[in-house]
C-alpha cells in the first residue's frame, strides 16, 4: 500500500511539474508588437458601432462595454473568442494579429439583434 | 422557446457526453451513481455561484479573470482524468474481478469516483454558468419567467441528459473485456482536449505566446462551433484552428498519460506462481 501511495505522490508531482512547465514555457517571449485598443459598446442588445476597424498584423485589445443590465456573451467563430461581459460591466478581449478581412462577431445570448463585424485593413 | 432550447442544449451537450463516458468508465465501481449525482449537483451550485460573481471574476487579474478561471478548472479536470486513468491501470482489474474484499473496494473506488465527480462538476459548472446567465437575462428583460422559455430550457436540458444516456448505453454495447481499454482511451483524449483548451485560454489571456502560430484552418470543412464539431471537440479535442502550443500540449498530455499508465500497470504474476 505504501509503495502505491509513494507512486501516486510521484505521479502527482510529475503532473504538477508538467503543468507548470506548460504554463510558463511561453512567458519570456512577450509580444513585441504594439497592441491596438478598439472600443465597442452594447445597448439594447445591439453593438455600437456595429462595424469596427483595426489594422492588420497587430495584436488587438477589444474593450467591450455592456450598457445593458444583463450579461451578454461576446462570441466570434472566426476570431476564436468567447467571453461573458457582465451586465453594466466591461471586458477586454485579446485578439492575435490578424490578416486583412472581415471578421463577424455576435452576442451569443441575443443572436437576433447583437451582430457586428471587425474589418481588418 | 426554440432559442432557449438551442442555447441550453448546445451548452449542456459537452457535460452530457462527459457524464456518459464517466458512467461507462466506472461501471465496475460500486456507489458510482451517488458520486456522479453529487458531482452534478455541486456543478450546478457552482454554475449559479459563477454566474452570480461573473463581474468579479471578469475584473480579476487585470481583466483576464475569466480566462484564468477557465484554464484553472480545465487544468484540474485534466489532472483528475489522468489520475483516474493511472489509478484504473493499477486497480481496474482487481475491481472488475472482485479480487479486493468488498469494503476495501469501496474505499479504493471512492478515491477515483471523487476525481471523476470533480470532472463532472467542472463540466457542468463551466457550461452551466452560461445557461444561468442567459436564462436570467431573459427573465429580467421579459419581466419574469415565461412558460415557453422555461419549457425550452427544460427541453434543452432533457436533450443533454439524453446525450448522456445514449453515450452510456452505446459504450456498454462494447464487450466487457474491451470496455476498460476503450473508456481509458476516451478519457485520455478527453483530458488531452481539455489541456489544449486550457492553454487556449492562457493564450487568450496573453500569458502563453510561444508557438502561437495557427497550424491549420479546417473551419471550412468542419467548424468546431457546429454541432458535430462541438461533439468532436469534447470527445477528441478537435480544434479547427489550433496553435502550435495547443497541439504540443495535446500530444504531451497523451504521452504523459501513456507513460504514467505503463508505470502504474501491475507487474504480471509469473505463470508458476499463479493459482
Amino acid at each position: 500500500m505504501s509503495t502505491t501511495a509513494n507512486k501516486m505522490k510521484r505521479t502527482g508531482a510529475a503532473l504538477v511539474a508538467a503543468a507548470l512547465w506548460l504554463c510558463f514555457a511561453g512567458l519570456p517571449q512577450a509580444s513585441a508588437q504594439q497592441t491596438v485598443t478598439v472600443q465597442i459598446s452594447i445597448q439594447n442588445h445591439r453593438f455600437q458601432p456595429s462595424v469596427i476597424a483595426a489594422p492588420a498584423n497587430q495584436p488587438i485589445a477589444l474593450r467591450v462595454k455592456n450598457l445593458d443590465p444583463t450579461a451578454m456573451e461576446f462570441e466570434s467563430v472566426s476570431l476564436r473568442v468567447e467571453k461573458v461581459v457582465p451586465g453594466n460591466g466591461e471586458a477586454t478581449i485579446n485578439i492575435r494579429p490578424l490578416a486583412p478581412g472581415s471578421y463577424k462577431f455576435f452576442d451569443d445570448f441575443h443572436q437576433d439583434t447583437g451582430n457586428g463585424v471587425l474589418v481588418v485593413k | 422557446m426554440l432559442a432557449a432550447l438551442v442555447i441550453v442544449f448546445r451548452e449542456v451537450i459537452e457535460a452530457g457526453l462527459i457524464v456518459g463516458i464517466v458512467m461507462a468508465a466506472t461501471k465496475a465501481v460500486t456507489h458510482r451513481g451517488q458520486w456522479i449525482t453529487g458531482g452534478i449537483i455541486a456543478g450546478f451550485i457552482g454554475a449559479c455561484l459563477v454566474a452570480l460573481f461573473v463581474g468579479a471574476i471578469t475584473a480579476a487579474f487585470a481583466g483576464m479573470g475569466q480566462e484564468l478561471f477557465n484554464a484553472t478548472v480545465l487544468g484540474i479536470a485534466v489532472v483528475m482524468l489522468t489520475w483516474h486513468n493511472v489509478w484504473m491501470a493499477r486497480h481496474g482489474r482487481e475491481i472488475a474481478t472482485e479480487m479486493l474484499t468488498l469494503g476495501k473496494a469501496v474505499v479504493a473506488g471512492s478515491r477515483t469516483l471523487l476525481a471523476l465527480a470533480v470532472v463532472v462538476g467542472i463540466a457542468i459548472l463551466r457550461e452551466g454558468s452560461e445557461v444561468v446567465l442567459f436564462l436570467y437575462g431573459i427573465m429580467t428583460s421579459e419581466g419574469g419567467w415565461s412558460l415557453s422559455i422555461l419549457l425550452g430550457g427544460l427541453l434543452g436540458l432533457a436533450l443533454g441528459a439524453l446525450v448522456s444516456v445514449l453515450t452510456y448505453l452505446g459504450l456498454l454495447r462494447i464487450p466487457g473485456r474491451y470496455l476498460f481499454a476503450v473508456t481509458s482511451l476516451m478519457i485520455a483524449l478527453l483530458a488531452a482536449g481539455m489541456a489544449a483548451q486550457a492553454v487556449g485560454f492562457l493564450e487568450q489571456a496573453n500569458m502563453v505566446t510561444a508557438l502561437g502560430t495557427v497550424l491549420w484552418n479546417s473551419s471550412g470543412i468542419l467548424s468546431d462551433s457546429s454541432l458535430l464539431g462541438k461533439v468532436l471537440r469534447t470527445l477528441i479535442g478537435y480544434n479547427d484552428q489550433p496553435t502550435g502550443m495547443e497541439a504540443a500540449v495535446y500530444l504531451a498530455t497523451l504521452a504523459v498519460t501513456y507513460i504514467l499508465m505503463k508505470i502504474a500497470a501491475p507487474v504480471p504474476i509469473p505463470a508458476h506462481l499463479r493459482r
